[in-house]
């Protein structure tokens, strides 16, 4: 379950920042998480209630922003959708490939209050 | 939405008693004894446009260890790997051969217990156990914290023993030189497109408990082809920690590793 410890590196990003602002509370923030980031969305979201108690983002509506594996492949040059690590070139099936999109696990935007 | 009356909003309003405050905005108003102020505000709302990496500081104190491993040419390793697949037996067997040869530092990570130190002190190699509680990974500040009590010395090595998990540890860089997965062939042979993160981000793959193949139905080949699906860059050792088969050639890999990172770092 290391949702737990995203959870708890989103807080501890969101305190600092609320702090630097001089505000005192998080209304939104806005996430993007990749497919191929190693999230798992629904445990994101089971830990996330317990996890911001008593933090500024208590009552912050939670946004995720999902994006898609996408990757160009190594040997044939085509842009093609992944889903799992290994996926592989639909047109010449080489696995050699730069994920070009799907690892993202970052804070978008934080609205302060 | 205002601080102090909560309106501007239709989330709830959470008022100290005693405190009077008064202010007037489109759409309502309020006055009230005590004071009274007349403002039209923005709601003090800001937007900071952020763009971090929600992993950003365990990757900085990642850094920061990896910055003092460098400094102090101490070569790290991080074994990862399924509970039981023998990343212990595998650490005991390489210290006992090769302690009188190179210096060895280990730090334990396990939810619980002082067991597997226990083993590693058995051996009179430096030892340091990390408990995560209900941690399921180790993460760069513990590594941190259990450095400066442990003290490795120059052009030492430190292994880093993960929790037995394949999932968690895959995301949280400790600051190591190189990721050392780590599976036994009592395992199955897609672990590889299971778990596809932590092959993925390894460097190399121990396969392990080699002397169980003739009692087995393991196909080698087929692991190997979906560890390769994963992460062509990967490197395989076929070793047994138990009767010491193959372990030559993942001693000969260590220190070669430990040279290029001297001159490396030189």
């Amino acid at each position: 379950m290391h949702e737990l410890s995203i959870a708890m590196g989103i807080i501890k990003i969101a305190e600092e920042e609320t702090k630097k602002a001089n505000k005192t509370a998080v209304e939104l923030i806005e996430i993007e998480i990749g497919s191929m980031a190693g999230v798992e969305l629904d445990s994101l979201h089971y830990v996330w209630k317990t996890a911001v108690k008593n933090t500024v983002l208590e009552n912050a509506k939670l946004e995720i922003d999902y994006k898609e594996g996408r990757a160009k492949c190594l040997e044939c040059d085509t842009t093609y959708k992944v889903n799992k690590a290994y996926d592989n070139c639909p047109k010449c099936k080489s696995y050699f490939k730069n994920i070009l999109q799907g690892k993202e696990l970052r804070i978008k935007i934080l609205e302060v209050i | 939405m205002c601080g102090v009356c909560g309106c501007g909003t239709d989330g709830v309003a959470i008022n100290k008693p005693n405190q009077e405050h008064n202010h007037n905005h489109d759409g309502h108003s309020h006055v009230h004894d005590g004071h009274s102020h007349d403002h039209s505000h923005s709601h003090g709302k800001t937007i900071i446009d952020l763009e971090k990496d929600i992993l950003s500081h365990n990757n900085i104190e990642a850094a920061r260890n990896r910055g003092y491993f460098e400094a102090k040419n101490i070569f790290t390793l991080n074994l990862v790997s399924s509970p039981g697949s023998g990343k212990t037996s595998i650490l005991e067997t390489t210290l006992k051969d090769l302690k009188e040869e190179l210096n060895f530092y280990v730090i334990e990570g396990d939810q619980q217990t002082l067991n597997d130190a226990d083993r590693i002190d058995a051996l009179n190699v430096p030892v340091i156990q990390v408990n995560t509680g209900k941690g399921c990974h180790l993460e760069s500040d513990m590594i941190y914290d259990a450095v400066k009590q442990l003290k490795p010395k120059e052009n030492s090595i430190l292994m880093i023993e993960n929790v037995g998990n394949l999932v968690c540890p895959s995301m949280f860089d400790l600051g190591e030189q190189k990721r050392v997965v780590i599976i036994s062939i009592t395992e199955g042979e897609d672990k590889p497109i299971k778990y596809p993160d932590m092959f993925d981000s390894a460097d190399i793959c121990i396969i392990n408990k080699m002397d169980l193949l003739p009692h087995l139905n393991f196909d080698l080949a087929k692991l190997k082809n979906y560890a390769m699906q994963v992460n062509h860059h990967l490197q395989f050792f076929e070793v047994s920690a138990t009767t010491g088969e193959g372990m030559d050639k993942w001693y000969n890999w260590l220190k070669k590793e430990l040279e290029n990172n001297k001159i490396k770092n030189t």
